[in-house]
């Protein structure tokens, strides 16, 4: 399993401290969960979701009659059966499923570091890169990215570890506020100076009433969103901002080798983090499926559909209460009879499942199992395809040959997750072939698509 | 049609990506030979260009096969997994979507540069070259891209079947059009016989993946059902199509056939 966690402070130098970690959507499940099922947040109902997976639709008739059984342990181990095959079944659903955020997510920083010229300035550093690089001998430039590196890795590796012992010691306020603070500076002061810069670069006026406006309105919904409810469409959306506008102030603060030197840094970190037994990552996670808690919404991207009301069936109106009377109904066959006449008829209908299921309650549950991304891994994945197109010299060859390796490296990434069925940090392979293919890609390649390209060679 | 699915598209990256890879080689190597080379030789420079594009077509096409073995194993798994023993994806369709895969990464990198070069000041040919230089690179890569949709079905097909003819078909014609744009700035000379090579293939595809001249013209006169008849003109409906399936060398069904 893999957390991600973002830990901002107060002021804007501070940057955030990403772990990366990719979560399955399923956890083991536990018969006492179902107790849980009255409660309808988003983010306990997508754990909920979860442990349902075992009972969602199957076309295979023997599973099914296996999902009749009364018996809850029995169902789970035929369940998990059944989980395995539809995990891999849907796996590139879920692939895509985190692909197209990903994309969305490098296109937006591509987007911005290739027309905004601010966030390619060098406009001093953060406090946490102490050292700089305007040393003129190669040997002194390494030694400071290295030092930088080694200070921004133990910063990360102090914070994660404050907020795993907070995670352990239940004080849910202090995260729930330090995670509110954190992202508050996000949605406002840092949107306020990208409006600002893009508003500029287009030279755009915008009058501050308006702005003001603009930008409170985006950061108010931006918070409920993220925090509370939303549709998930929305939330997903602001994930993909902030991961985005993080992702933008690094690649402004940090000098170039070191930010190499983290990326590669971090990933190593990250493996180690949450393979090793002891690291924070993995214990935060275990401690969140013990107590079956869902990881803090604002920090993981999740890919599973949200249960919205607004379903495109004719008795849609009866979703909302029969949500819970529906999961029971599929656990454990105890029918809490709600007294709206459509509710009965989702119950009965749901009851030959095997031979006549419902499309959307069929949609919803092939869309529901999803999976978990950190929001860190969008922010370094972003890190490195925006500073290969800050800074290639190849331009645009450069960068889609990082993103290409970023998305490959995601995709087996999920592969060995669908394999090994517990968190796995995402970042180490997909960061390993992005600077593998940003190094050669510039150095190699480059010249050589030039050279062909300057005698019109198609190869 | 390749991105309704999501194998398909997961699928294509991955062809994108041993594209890339094999590039990256071939470049490496050419890399090599330059700097080991008197820079200032142009004739020298010159040959070791074209040994540079030589190895790495002949490096793609390799790449392709190493990329179908992959792609074979990964059916078999499909299979495995599936619940009725067939595989989501037959192997044309994935010999598409890989073509696609490799065309589409091949085009890119030709040609995005020179679109992001294009969006600034500047005059084409100002030093004597071309003016047509970026209208003949678009049409270059068009036709580049479609040739290698073209070969990744030509090429699975001869995988598929052992025929190795075709496989060596395949290599010559990418030999032969990448050659061919040695001509330019002359440009008849490689626009004219790469065209002429794309339709050759177009054809030779579409006969492989079990089209016909009485689906072109039911495409053609069947105006109502147009959806399907796209679908009849592409010969990539898996099932109950009146075309022929691929049998592979073991005589065991590839194709999936279903209701």
């Amino acid at each position: 399993m893999m957390i991600t966690f973002m830990n901002n402070s107060d002021s804007e130098e501070e940057p955030c401290n990403e772990r990366t970690s990719l979560m399955s959507a399923e956890s083991p499940p536990v018969p006492s969960y179902q107790d849980g099922l009255q409660a309808s947040e988003a983010g306990e109902a997508q754990t909920h979701r979860k442990r349902r997976t075992g009972g969602s639709h199957s076309p295979n008739n023997a599973a099914d009659g296996n999902m009749s059984g009364s018996s809850v342990p029995v169902r789970e181990s035929a369940s998990e059966n059944e989980e395995e095959e539809l995990t891999l079944k849907y796996g590139a659903k879920h692939v895509i499923m985190l692909f197209v955020p990903v994309t969305l997510c490098m296109i937006v920083v591509v987007a911005t570091i290739k027309s905004v010229r601010f966030y390619t300035e060098k406009n001093g550093q953060l406090i946490y890169t102490p050292f700089s690089e305007d040393t003129p001998s190669v040997g002194q430039r390494l030694l400071n990215s290295v030092l930088n590196t080694i200070i921004m890795i133990s910063v990360i590796v102090v914070m994660t570890v404050f907020l795993v012992l907070l995670y352990k010691y239940r004080c849910y306020k202090f995260i729930h506020g330090w995670l509110i603070l954190s992202s508050l500076m996000l949605l406002f002061l840092f949107t306020y100076i990208y409006l600002g810069e893009v508003l500029k670069t287009y030279n755009v006026a915008m009058d501050y009433p308006t702005l003001i406006l603009v930008i409170w309105n985006f950061g108010a919904v931006g918070m409920i969103c993220i925090h509370w409810k939303g549709p998930l469409q929305l939330q997903q959306a602001y994930l993909i901002m902030i991961s985005a506008l993080m992702a933008l102030v690094f690649i402004k603060y940090l000098p170039e080798w070191s930010a190499w030197v983290i990326l590669g840094a971090i990933s190593i970190y990250d493996l180690m983090a949450v393979l090793c037994p002891k690291g924070p990552l993995r214990m935060l996670v275990e401690t969140a499926q013990e107590r079956n808690e869902p990881i803090f919404p604002a920090l993981i991207y999740s890919s599973a559909m949200i249960w919205t009301v607004g379903m495109a069936k004719p008795d849609t109106a009866a979703r909302g209460p029969s949500q819970q009377t529906w999961d029971t109904a599929e656990d454990g066959r105890e029918n809490h009879r709600s007294p709206s006449h459509s509710d009965s008829e989702i119950l009965e209908t749901r009851s030959p499942v095997p031979t006549h299921p419902i499309t959307s309650l069929e949609e919803l549950e092939e869309e529901e199992r999803g999976v978990k991304l950190g929001l860190g891994d969008f922010i370094f994945y972003s890190v490195l395809v925006g500073k290969a197109a800050a800074t290639a010299s190849g331009d645009w060859n450069t960068t889609l040959a990082c993103f290409v390796a970023i998305l490959i490296g995601l995709c087996l990434t999920l592969l060995l997750l669908a394999v090994f069925k517990k968190a796995l940090p995402a970042l180490p392979i997909s960061i390993t072939f992005g600077l593998v293919f940003y190094f050669s890609t510039d150095n190699l390649v480059r010249p050589f698509m030039d050279t062909l390209a300057s005698h019109q060679l198609y190869i | 049609t390749i991105a309704r699915d999501p194998l398909r598209i997961i699928i294509l990256i991955a062809g994108a990506f041993f594209w890339l890879v094999s590039l990256l080689l071939s470049s490496l190597i050419w890399f090599i030979a330059v700097k080991a080379s008197d820079p200032n030789d142009e004739p020298l420079q010159k040959g070791l260009l074209i040994f540079g594009v030589m190895f790495s077509v002949l490096l793609q096409e390799a790449f392709r096969f190493l990329y179908y073995k992959l792609l074979r194993k990964a059916i078999e798994g499909l299979v495995a997994l599936s619940e009725d023993g067939c595989s989501p994806i037959s192997i044309q369709q994935m010999a598409y979507v890989a073509g696609v895969g490799f065309g589409l990464m091949s085009g890119a990198f030709s040609m995005i540069n020179l679109l992001a070069d294009a969006l600034g000041p500047g005059t084409v040919g100002i030093y004597g070259d071309s003016q047509l230089y970026f209208l003949t690179s678009a049409f270059m890569t068009m036709v580049l891209i479609f040739l290698h949709t073209f070969w990744g079905i030509l090429f699975f097909h001869g995988c598929e079947n052992r025929r190795w003819w075709e496989i060596a078909a395949v290599v010559v014609m990418h030999l032969a059009v990448s050659g061919s744009t040695f001509c330019n700035p002359l440009y008849v000379g490689s626009l004219v016989p790469s065209y002429m090579l794309m339709a050759i293939a177009a054809t030779w595809a579409y006969l492989l993946s079990g089209g016909s001249a009485q689906n072109v013209r039911r495409f053609l006169l069947c105006k109502s059902c147009s959806v399907t008849g796209t679908w009849y003109l592409a010969g990539l409906v898996p099932s109950g199509l009146p075309g022929r399936s691929w049998v592979s060398a073991g005589g065991h069904r590839v194709v999936s056939v279903g209701g």
